[in-house]
């Protein structure tokens, strides 16, 4: 109701403002050059800044450069190289499987927290809810080298805990630990952050409805699974894409960690990574181009095929 | 993980776009921007001392200051304006985008002789024989000479040598009944044995981020792991896999594998903690290691006094060979904007006696200037990190004059990454040392081709 009223009111002066029939046509293109004229600063930086990036990106993906050869015209041929360049696939699945076991675990962890800091409104939910949030607000960096000393085998908590057993604490970035170790810094940084995002989407709910529910003998599981999940779906979709993303696009945690990890981590370890080993270490921008934009391209089929199987009924994909 | 995650699906190639920023005019710009006969350089580590044209310099030596301040207290005609872009890799990293960029190099550069050839082939270092280098060269041993110079052409003015030698704690020696440090490899291994029977610690460290001794410690035993000449720069050999590389990696695989030795990467924090604590009874090292752990604050409290060093155990004790781990260079960068005065800095730069007595007091550098190499208060040192040992005169001094100089591909940061990978499978055990070696092999046969080299091996 109130919508409607918003919106007669703003098309009303506009309406009033045309000059006959004579004068409408260039009102019209005054009106819109004045529409682009304000969506211009975004334009001008989307695309200065995003657009000729990766114009010019994809440009350079399409030549090869060899430090005896030169540069040369290499077409599509970097692509080809990188979907059968083991490095790159390796790094691939890595973040795939890391995906696909962090994404669960770190959605219930915030799932759970949400729900129980929305359930209860004590002081010492207010205090929580800033604790759990807190990683979030540490630099990636500054939280990867503090895990970096925690995971150490001479300094972090781990191995003093095991020396009081006169034992080996297992070495948290190892090859045989790495992925769980990796695992552990990225709940610890991102639960906190969709905790929120949960809880926001919780506090947007009538709560005449939980009363509703009362009425008719919800106990609080019911209430909190038949009723609070599912009106905050949406909020997880919206989670679970960026998790999906940002898990294939891993970097920081383990550019960080690398130092430290004793060559566990290696330069192919992410898709990500990798190009910047062959970007910034080989000096193979075009190559390192071309993997970037082909992890692009397998992130964009992942969250696709992701948004596909949760699409609802009525939304753009289905 | 980036914080930004809102920018959904198509940020993954936001970093497409980070490389193309870079690629296109990224790069540090600690210089060499503005021509002009006299650039005013804005972000310099040190001051300058007058008004005279400046020179921009890259370098990691941890007594750089004095060395600067040094040169330019003694020069009215040109001053150097320092920046510290990082030591080994992280420096490397840096030149090399500013080579690809086209701009952001500094005019002169401290490299090391592994990374000379990579840069030549790219045309990023000047050829500075014309500019003076062949005066100074009768400062220098032919192996230092052979290792910054490709035929007639010099691509860097020597500064420092990393001769190999075997530290080693004697505190540890005595506990466990060793008398006289090993000789020959297959002693170190029994030593090694010695001490772990007896309930001691490992030996020694087969660190996986420092491929580069594992190289120098096959070329040792007569490896010849690459055949370069900047002459025919599409011409690369490439010999990994030859019998003398193989069976120095199956040696170290055996040390891992008894327990011999710790599988730690090394000058991390935790390595040099342990490096302190005793964890390690030997340290197979380069001349200039006792200034850099001293600065990592070894050889201070419970590991001061402890320390000695003796010649790099051998192969065959009659024929001993001497190899080189770093030692550093200064080369003129092709983007230098004044090449003669470049080349100037490049060769007086740490090559005046106070700044080179400087360096070789702390031992952070191993000096390559004869008139240092000759001198008595050098060969009659006694260090002090070594507790008083002539370690110039008894071991390093003889090493450097058997070095021979060594061969370095123009694939250096490529090879290394390589190796280090194999020597991380080595440490956790999942292939052999002659694996490993044909392994590396076949990776780099494949690399090189795919940069259009006229491979053999």
């Amino acid at each position: 109701m109130s919508h409607g009223s918003a919106l007669s009111a703003t098309s009303q002066p506009s309406r009033t403002g045309s000059q006959g029939p004579a004068g409408r046509g260039g009102s019209l293109r005054r009106r819109s050059a004045t529409g682009w004229l304000f969506i211009a600063p975004f334009a001008v930086v989307y695309l200065l800044f995003l657009v000729a990036p990766l114009a010019y990106a994809f440009y350079l993906s399409l030549f090869s450069k060899g430090l005896a050869t030169g540069t040369i015209f290499a077409g599509l041929g970097n692509y080809a190289t990188a979907f059968t360049d083991p490095a790159f696939l390796s790094g691939v699945w890595f973040v795939l499987k890391f995906a696909v076991v962090l994404i669960p675990v770190q959605m219930a962890i915030s799932l759970a927290v949400a729900l129980v800091l929305d359930a209860i409104t004590t002081r010492f939910a207010r205090f929580a809810r800033l604790m759990v949030f807190l990683p979030y607000a540490i630099p990636a960096v500054i939280g990867a080298l503090m895990w970096g000393f925690l995971y150490s085998p001479t300094f972090g908590p781990l191995q003093q805990l095991f020396n009081v057993f006169g034992g080996q604490a297992p070495f948290l970035l190892g090859p045989s630990h790495v992925f769980g170790g990796l695992m552990n810094v990225v709940i610890w940084q991102w639960a906190g952050y969709y905790m929120i995002i949960i809880y926001a989407a919780l506090q947007g709910i009538d709560t005449s409805i939980y009363e509703a529910a009362r009425i008719d003998g919800a106990s609080s599981w019911q209430l909190a699974f038949r009723i609070k999940v599912p009106l905050v779906s949406s909020a997880l979709v919206l989670i679970l894409v960026f998790a999906l993303i940002g898990t294939l696009q891993f970097f920081t945690e383990p550019q960080i960690l690398r130092l430290v990890s004793n060559g566990t981590i290696t330069p192919e370890f992410t898709p990500n990574i990798y190009a910047y080993t062959q970007a910034f270490s080989y000096a193979n921008f075009n190559y390192a181009s071309a993997i970037s934009f082909a992890l692009g391209i397998v992130v964009f089929i992942a969250v696709y095929v992701f948004l596909f199987f949760t699409r609802k009924r009525g939304s753009f994909l289905s | 993980m980036k914080k930004s995650r809102v920018a959904a699906a198509f940020s993954a190639v936001a970093i497409a776009a980070g490389l193309a920023a870079c690629s296109g005019g990224g790069g540090t710009s600690s210089g060499t921007g503005a021509a002009g006969t006299s650039p005013k350089l804005t972000n310099c580590t040190n001051k300058m001392m007058n008004g005279a044209p400046q020179v921009s310099v890259w370098a990691w030596y941890p007594n750089m200051a004095t060395v600067v301040d040094n040169f330019n207290k003694a020069h009215t005609d040109v001053q150097v304006c320092w920046t510290n872009a990082g030591q080994g890799g992280d420096e490397y990293t840096k030149v090399q985008t500013a080579i690809s960029a086209g701009k952001g190099l500094p005019d002169v550069v401290m490299l090391e002789a592994d990374h000379l050839s990579s840069y030549e082939i790219q045309n990023a270092l000047v050829d500075i024989s014309k500019y003076g280098a062949d005066k100074v060269k009768g400062n220098f041993s032919a192996g230092a000479w052979k290792d910054v110079s490709q035929g007639s052409a010099v691509y860097a003015a020597p500064v420092d040598g990393g001769p190999m030698a075997l530290i080693y704690r004697t505190d540890i020696f005595a506990k466990y009944g060793i008398t006289t440090p090993p000789a020959t490899w297959a002693e170190y291994e029994a030593d090694a044995q010695k001490v772990k029977d007896a309930g001691g610690p490992v030996f020694g460290d087969l660190g996986s981020n420092v491929p580069a001794v594992m190289m120098a410690l096959q070329i040792q035993k007569g490896a010849t792991p690459f055949a370069y000449d900047l002459s025919k720069p599409k011409d690369l050999t490439v010999n990994l896999a030859d019998q003398p590389s193989k069976d120095v990696l199956d040696y170290w695989a055996g040390l891992v594998k008894k327990g011999l030795v710790g599988k730690e990467d090394q000058f991390t924090t935790d390595y040099i903690s342990g490096v302190v604590s005793g964890k390690y009874a030997t340290y197979v090292s380069a001349a200039w290691a006792p200034g850099y752990l001293t600065g990592a604050g070894v050889g201070k409290g419970a590991s001061s006094g402890v320390w000695a060093v003796a010649p790099l155990p051998q192969w065959d004790p009659s024929n001993p060979v001497s190899v080189n781990w770093g030692g550093s260079a200064f080369a003129v960068t092709s983007q230098a904007t004044d090449k003669a005065l470049a080349a100037e800095v490049a060769l007086g730069l740490y090559a005046d006696p106070a700044s080179l007595d400087d360096g070789w007091k702390t031992q952070t550098i191993f000096p390559l200037n004869q008139s240092v190499l000759t001198s008595d208060a050098f060969i009659n040192n006694k260090s002090a990190f070594f507790n008083g040992q002539t370690a110039n005169k008894d071991v390093y001094i003889p090493a450097e004059n058997a070095y021979k100089g060594m061969v370095y591909a123009p694939i250096t940061v490529y090879y290394y990454a390589q190796l280090q990978a194999e020597l991380v499978k080595i440490n956790a055990g999942q292939i052999s040392g002659a694996d490993a070696a044909t392994e590396l092999q076949a990776n780099i046969l494949k690399y090189a081709k795919g940069q259009g080299f006229t491979v053999t091996g």
